[in-house]
């Protein structure tokens, strides 16, 4: 604590920053019907998926990039992205063991371990290797209980039915520029169905895990929830560094039936890029959930720590009367990220609620943005939604904004907002320092408070990671 | 109360510190034994906040030379956060809010790290409440205040008896109050006051930063130091804050003047 300005803390070097050395198969560079047609010829789709991966495609076509959001960056190349890339396989693979080792070494490096012994007890995981799954566990044990867990190739073979029903029934094929480039050419995902009246037995869980510099990363993800049911979810994700950008562009589509609830957590770390901006992945995601059903639940948990640009809105259909949507989101950049996320809660049906926590910490040079919609429609009387939005300031070159919209259109209904900024600067840290806690106990106490009403909603075994992961990397960012 | 023979705890020879590029503190000599309590007093802008972050540490203010001995060791050497696991304390003037961050937690991690430092073990939960319950009672806080965030929303009162409670926690060698009475009425003055001499000890020291003569009422010191122009003038006793207190800060000043006119 020499310098007398107040620099960012975030100099924690990126662990997860290795590449895997493996023989992939990948398709040359470039976007062309041909290259649909091909993506879904190599997964021996039915019929129905290229029509609809075709239908996206011509659509995407005539779309343009958005640019309504506070994030800046040099113009994608389309052409220059490769749109299948996949780690080679020797032959169809029948059980775990089959797995490639340098695959099972890559996932065990990251702390997910697919090896029957080693494996979190409760929780199933899918691991997805640049745009393919590799292996997911506790598949047989899950189906036990009727539960579908799988990739979304495999459900698309398994169950084309279940698939056609609800693909694209939350977020159409045209819904915007990236979803639709997403539908066109997307490689693999997950796929989680919950039959009536059953609570998930256990905690599942997706891995993504970008390995391939040029290729871009378009997975899309369905869980449905049947009447009755429930189901918690996790998703985490990690990449190499490059100094290259690349486009994660996915899609998660959720369906909740009457009574049902679905937890959505996500853990992002993907590479940020370094501390001037160079490399990183451009995460453009988009993240709507359905409360089909009446008195059915959404809940989104996001921790963002990584990207060089986050785009995503992770939000909520609230079609059931009494529904009930939820978002509870920290983002936290650093150096030059840029982050612009946010929600939107849609009440359509009679007396839904909704809850908007979102938590921003901005250190170094970076502009964190939280953009969110509530929209009470002509017929959902009785609605209510409560947002607060919190920022975080380390430093004197971060920034912050927050952009509320809120529609209503039904005088019955109550909308709340509140928001408050703060700031962690030298003189905090020195108050901290002076009473003998060291600055790195000091912002981790910091962020820890500011951050506590989110990281309450994770899982219990990923609320501590979270929090552990913050504190890396904001370590040695004041000082 | 002035003790013979005993430890030196501060020995400041010729300080020189500046804020940016510009000099405060401009060859400040001082030296502080243990039981004792010393007052620096001095117009506005004459440095005495400035050397009271200096000692602490502060990231801001560059020491330019000089020397600044903390019980025989170097101190200007020692980070921050060692200086205060080693006994230095800061009643700050304008204590910060820290918002997320429970008073207690705040207190149990700063009392635990000088334990850390001293070689002992942390305390747990059960066995600091008990603690930190009887501290309570050296500044009359309620409980209540232990689970607030630190000092967010608190009164300018209770946020200076909050820098007391924490010094009755840490129960520092050379506790600096800086500017505490400033914004405290007649009563929070008494409680902070009676708090401050309670915790003064045979083996401890005390330096006092005040504008005013009033806060001396309450603590009296056994040494008094007028302070401009970032250094010491005078040292006198108890009835050098009185004297000030009648003839202003100018009678100083042209004091000096005559004496090196004198010269």
């Amino acid at each position: 604590m020499t310098t007398t300005t107040v620099k960012s803390l975030v100099n924690q070097p990126y662990k997860y920053g290795f590449v895997t050395d493996i023989e992939s198969e990948s398709i040359p560079a470039g976007l062309s019907e041909d290259v649909v047609r091909l993506i879904s010829a190599k997964k021996e789709e039915p019929e129905f998926m290229l029509e609809f991966r075709l239908k996206a495609y011509r659509q995407w076509l005539k779309m343009t990039e958005p640019n309504w959001a506070e994030v800046g960056y040099p113009a994608i190349d389309y052409q220059k992205i490769v749109y299948y890339s996949a780690p080679k396989k020797k032959e169809k693979l029948g059980s775990l063991d089959e797995v490639d080792p340098t695959l099972l070494e890559t996932f065990e490096k990251l702390g997910i371990s697919l090896s029957e012994q080693k494996r979190l007890s409760n929780v199933a995981v899918d691991a997805i290797f640049d745009s393919v799954s590799v292996a997911t566990t506790f598949k047989d044990k899950l189906a036990e209980q009727g539960v579908i867990f799988c990739s979304i190739s495999e459900a698309l073979q398994k169950h084309p039915d279940l698939v056609q029903k609800y693909l694209g029934s939350v977020v159409p094929v045209g819904d915007n520029f990236f979803a639709a480039l997403n539908a066109a050419v997307f490689s693999d995902g997950s796929f989680v169905y919950i039959p009536k009246n059953t609570k998930c037995p256990m905690e599942l869980s997706t891995y993504f895990r970008i390995n391939n510099g040029d290729s871009g990363q378009f997975e899309r993800t369905l869980i449905v929830a049947e009447e009755g049911s429930s189901v918690s979810y996790l998703e985490g994700c990690t990449a190499p560094m490059f100094d290259t950008n690349q486009l994660h562009a996915a899609v998660v589509e959720l369906v909740a039936l009457d009574n049902a609830d679905i937890k959505y957590s996500t853990v992002q770390n993907w590479y940020a890029g370094d501390e001037n901006g160079k490399g990183g992945i451009y995460n453009f995601v988009t993240k709507r959930g359905l409360c089909q059903g009446v008195n059915s639940k959404i809940s989104w948990t996001q921790v963002e720590t990584g990207s060089a640009i986050t785009w995503k809105y992770p939000s909520c259909v609230l079609v059931g009367d009494r529904s009930v949507g939820e978002f509870y989101s920290v983002a936290l950049t650093n150096h030059c990220q840029q982050a612009d996320t946010g929600t939107k809660m849609i009440h359509i049906g009679k007396n839904t609620r909704s809850t908007i926590i979102s938590k921003g910490i901005s250190a170094g040079r970076s502009e964190n943005s939280y953009r969110g919609l509530v929209k009470i429609g002509p017929k959902a009387a009785g609605a209510r939604n409560y947002s607060q939005c919190d920022s975080m300031l380390i430093g004197d070159n971060a920034g912050a904004n927050t952009f509320p919209y809120i529609q209503v259109q039904n005088n019955t209904a109550k909308v709340e907002h509140e928001a408050s900024t703060s700031k962690i600067g030298e003189d905090q840290l020195f108050y901290f320092t002076q009473r003998g806690i060291s600055s790195e106990d000091a912002i981790s106490m910091m962020i820890s408070g500011f951050c506590k009403d989110v990281f309450n909603q994770l899982p219990m075994e990923f609320a501590v990671e979270a929090d552990r992961l913050l504190s890396l990397k904001l370590e040695g960012s004041v000082g | 109360m002035i003790v013979e023979n005993s430890e030196v705890i501060l020995s400041v020879k010729n300080l020189t510190a500046n804020v940016g590029d510009t000099p405060i503190l401009k060859g400040l000599n001082l030296e502080i034994k243990a039981g004792e309590i010393h007052a620096i007093m001095g117009p506005n802008g004459s440095g005495k906040s400035t050397f009271s972050k200096v000692l602490a540490g502060h990231p801001a203010y560059e020491v330019t030379g000089g020397e600044v001995l903390y019980r025989g060791q170097n101190l200007l050497d020692m980070e921050p956060e060692v200086r205060s696991r080693s006994g230095i304390f800061l009643a700050f003037q304008y204590p910060l809010e820290i918002p997320g961050v429970s008073n207690v937690d705040f207190l149990r991690v700063a009392y635990n790290s000088k334990r850390k430092h001293e070689g002992l073990e942390e305390l747990d939960a059960f066995d600091f409440d008990d603690l930190v319950q009887q501290k309570l009672e050296v500044v009359k806080m309620k409980p209540e205040f232990l689970s607030r965030s630190v000092n967010e929303g608190f009164s300018g009162g209770e946020k200076k008896r909050n820098e007391i409670l924490q010094m009755a926690m840490l129960e520092p060698k050379l506790a600096i109050l800086d500017e505490t009475d400033s914004g405290l009425d007649i009563d929070a003055l008494r409680v902070v006051a009676g708090g401050v001499n309670q915790l003064s000890q045979p083996d401890n020291a005390t330096l006092l930063i005040t504008h005013y003569q009033r806060l001396l009422d309450y603590i009296v010191p056994d040494f008094v130091h007028v302070m401009e122009g970032g250094r010491i003038l005078i040292t006198g006793g108890k009835e050098l804050a009185f004297e000030l207190e009648e003839r202003g800060y100018e009678w100083v000043r042209e004091d000096e003047a005559a004496e090196v006119n004198a010269r």
